[in-house]
Parts: structure tokens; sequence; C-alpha cells
């Protein structure tokens, strides 16, 4: 960990403008469920459907997305981070607080807010601590993958977008084959083994899902700092 | 003299054609439309809005087969419900691509070039508007075209109710893309920075989607079907497919959509609001970047 690169990389997600989406997706889940709240129209159904749906299906990756290659694919395009690998700084130091500070970005705005959310539409059977657990393991891996995309390629918001949207949302809901091998399907199930609301169905089992999500956090954390030791900074297209 | 010269130091005067104002917009009409394909750039360029297209074809394609091979008809998809059913893909084109169109100038600072020409502010936003809605319609239209003429091959039943269908379908699709294209342009034109306009247009559109899909099933399970039909004008998705219903004879494929003709018009009508909205914005965006 290096507390310089952390703070830079701080100051540049939360600078100005940037931060704005960051703050607006979280604020769209609260007033929801504010809204839903004051028209008392929340049982066990809708609060599952709006933690589920909203937080874990469409806020987390999103802010994931946003936040894992935010913190990496800039600097390596506009060549900024020639500045951090000239330093006597581990690769890998530099990958792990790049990976701290998507991790942190992610549980202040969607973690954070899914909490909220769920003590805000007060919700049954435990939804709230599960679902904020499950959005913060999610988040983690969402996270670590990211940042490996987006020192692997230049084209990693597409990627990821093709993934999350295309791999986990499209084809998930058509080859449950494609559910297994999904980020958010095994945040599902740690959600699941939380809660006793039989709303909660996750496709993968428990101890496979946490397997699994250890695997690929790792490896993605792993390549990546395979990935940045050999860095060629390409000129602007 | 000549009234263009401001120094004269004794070159060569141009004394051709000028080709005008019509001329500049159509070239940055073609030149926007190229680049929402890649077309005339890297091939890594390409590669993203090809992958999409192909992506778009492949139900149309694979319908056929089964209306032809297991002699279905009905099977055929309805032609204004294809973009529905393929929003995520057609939200991806529109978020990889917008800012392409749109970001790219004003990160450079190369907006004010244009206007050193005779460029009208308002040519260059109709210009990037009109070709980003071309790349879109070319995206949609095109597989709902297979559809038709795939059925047409397999002699699907009541060729002049399909035909009737088609037109609506191609009407639809213009829509959205008109819609598509003008929330798409002007979210990019804010978000300058590479690979943080991709994720502000997907967040847009996506959040959009799903919020007012959630909002009208939770009303409709509490009764309150015409506040939740009236909730569709929220995302563009939905809002083209109210037109489609209520005035294009299309099939509903959205939760819930407004009431009656003038749901339609209503839905129409915001439509019209958004790209209205959108050029105005365009425009003054476009006229002061890079000044400063």
């Amino acid at each position: 960990m290096n507390s310089t690169i952390a703070m830079i990389t701080f100051r540049s997600m939360l600078g100005r403008r940037r931060a704005l989406l960051l703050f607006v997706l979280p604020g769209v889940l609260l007033l929801l469920a504010l809204i839903l709240r004051l028209t008392n129209t929340s049982d066990l159904d809708v609060d599952t459907t709006v933690l589920q749906r909203f937080a874990l299906g469409a806020v987390l990756p999103l802010l994931a997305l946003i936040a894992g290659t935010g913190v990496i694919g800039p600097e390596i395009d506009d060549g900024q981070i020639m500045y951090i690998l000239t330093k006597p700084i581990p690769r890998q130091v530099v990958i792990l607080t790049k990976l701290m500070v998507a991790i942190v970005l992610v549980t202040l705005f969607a973690a954070v807010p899914t909490l909220l959310a769920g003590l805000i539409l007060g919700a049954p059977a435990g939804l709230t601590p599960a679902f904020t657990v499950g959005v913060l393991v999610g988040g983690v891996a969402y996270a670590s993958v990211f940042v490996a995309l987006g020192v692997m390629s230049r084209n990693a918001v597409t990627i990821g977008l093709l993934y999350a949207l295309v791999w986990e949302s499209l084809f998930g809901n058509f080859a449950p084959g494609a559910k297994k091998a999904s980020i958010l399907q095994w945040a599902l199930s740690v959600t699941d083994s939380l809660t006793e609301a039989s709303t909660v169905k996750a496709a993968v089992s428990l101890p496979t899902a946490l397997i699994l999500l250890v695997v690929v956090s790792l490896a993605a954390t792993v390549l990546a700092s395979v990935r940045l030791r050999s860095l060629t900074v390409a000129s602007a297209e | 003299m000549n009234v263009s010269t401001i120094h004269d130091i004794g070159y060569r005067h141009y004394e051709g054609k000028r080709l005008g104002r019509a001329y500049v917009t159509r070239s940055m009409f073609v030149h926007n439309l190229r680049a929402a394909y890649g077309l005339g750039r890297p091939a890594r360029a390409k590669v993203m809005p090809f992958i999409l297209a192909g992506i778009m074809l492949l139900p149309a394609v694979g319908d056929i087969a089964v209306v032809a091979i297991a002699k279905r008809p009905e099977a055929l998809f309805p032609y204004t419900r294809y973009q529905f059913m393929l929003q995520l893909i057609i939200s991806i084109f529109v978020a990889t691509q917008a800012p392409v169109l749109a970001s790219r100038e004003i990160r450079f600072h190369s907006v004010p070039l244009y206007f050193s020409r005779p460029v009208v502010h308002l040519d260059l936003v109709l210009a990037k508007l009109a070709a980003f809605t071309t790349a879109l319609f070319a995206l949609t239209a095109i597989p709902i075209t297979v559809l038709y003429v795939g059925g047409l091959v397999t002699q699907v039943p009541d060729s002049g109710e399909q035909l009737l269908h088609y037109l609506g379908g191609l009407a639809a699709c213009l829509l959205l893309s008109l819609v598509l294209g003008a929330i798409g342009l002007v979210v990019a034109a804010f978000t300058p920075r590479r690979g943080f306009g991709v994720a502000a247009v997907i967040a847009v559109l996506l959040v959009s989607g799903v919020l007012v899909s959630i909002v009208q099933g939770i009303t409709q399970n509490t009764g309150h079907w015409t506040l939740s039909g009236w909730l569709g004008l929220f995302t563009p998705y939905s809002l083209v497919d109210a037109v489609a219903y209520r005035l294009l004879g299309g099939k509903l494929s959205a939760v819930a959509a407004p009431p009656g003709v003038g749901g339609g018009v209503a839905a129409l009508a915001v439509c019209a609001a958004i790209v209205l909205g959108a050029v105005t914005v365009l425009y003054a965006r476009f006229r002061k970047a890079g000044l400063s």
C-alpha cells in the first residue's frame, strides 16, 4: 500500500464532474427506497426486487465498472502511469493500492447505500444485512476483475459492459450454464445463505460461490500485476 | 483584391469553385457516419460496432430458421418487439459509439477548427445527430428487414398485414434511433474523459430502464394500471414501445403502455421534446467547447 498513490487516485476519481455519476447512482436507489416507504408499498417481494434487481443487479456492476477501470485506465491511456512506474515502487503494490481505492469506492457508493436502502425500506427476514454483505463481496470480485481489465485492454469499459450485461444478464436468462459463471450469482449465493427469505434464489451453492469468488479475485489481481510489470505505453490513437 | 485575403504575400490564389455550406454539412455527416462504425479508422475501432451489429442479427437469423424448418409461422418475432428484446445490445452500441462522435473533438479542443470554415454551429450538431441516428437505424432496421424478407421467402401468411407491420417496425426503429441518438450524444458531450462517457451513457439507459420496469411492476401489483402505463414514458425503450403499440399497430413489449391513442400521442410528443431539447443542449455545448 502506498498512501500517496491512493490519495492521487482518490482525488482523480472524486474530482469535480467525474464524481457526479458516483453520487447519482446510489442516490437514485435511496430515492426509490424512500418513495416506496412513503407510499407504503414495501413488502417482502418488493424489497427483494429493489435490492436484488436494482442494488445488486444494476448499481453494483456499473459502479464497480466505473471505479475499477477508472482508477487505472485513464492513467495508462494518457501516459501518466509512467510517473508512477518509474518510481521504485513494486508493481504489485501499485495494483494493490489501486484495487484498495476501487474497493473503498464500491463500498462507499454501493454497499453503504444498499444498507441504507434496506433500512429505509424496513426489509424483513434479515434481507438488509444479507444484501449488504452480498454487494460487498460481489464488489470486491467485480473491482479486481475490472482493475485487471483496465490494465490489459484499452476497451476495458466496453468489455466489462459486455461481460456484465450480455453474459450475466442476457445469457444468464436463457442459458442456465452461463448463470453459474457469473459474479452476480456468486454474490447472490452469499446473500441467499444469510437470509431465510424464500424470495432470494441463487443458482450456485455457497461453497462453490465462495471458492470461485476468492479464486477469481486473486487471479485477477495477480494477472493485473503481472501485466503491469511488462506494460507498453502505446501512443494515443 | 479578394475579400477573403487578409495579407496578400504573393501566394497563388484559389480560383476554383467554393463548395459552400451544404457540401461541408454533407461531409460532416458522412465522416461521422463512418466514424460510428469505425470506418476509416484502425481495425481496433471497427471490432466493437461490427460485433454488436452481428449479435443484433443472430436472433433474426435463428428465428427465420425456426420458422422455415419447423413450419411455424407464428414463431416469427413481431417487428416492433425486436428492438425491445435486444435493448441491452443497442444500449451498449449507443454507449460505445456516442463518445466517438460527441466526446473526441471536445476532449482534444479541436471544435473551433470546424468553425474556422463556413460551418454554422447548428449544422455541426444536426450533422452529428443525423449521422448517429442513421448509424443506429442501420443497426436496428437491418435485422427486422432480414425478418421480413425471411418471412416472405418462407411464405408466412397474410403478406399484406406483414408489410404494414414491417413498415410500422421501420418507423419505430427510426424513432428509437432518434431518441437514443439524442440522449447518447448529449450525455457523451458532457463526459469528454475517455471511458467515462461510455459508463455515463450506459448508466442513463440501463438505470432508467431497470428503475421504470421495477416501479411499473410494483404499481401494477397494487392495482394502479393507468399510473403504471404513464411511467413507461420515463425510459427510451418503453417510450418508443408505447408509440409503436398505440399508434403503429405493434404488439406491447414493455410492462405497460399509457392508455388509448392519447397515450401514444403523448409518448410521441415526449420523443419530440427529447430530440429538440438535445439539439438545443448540444448547440450550446459545441458553441462554447474548446474556447475556454
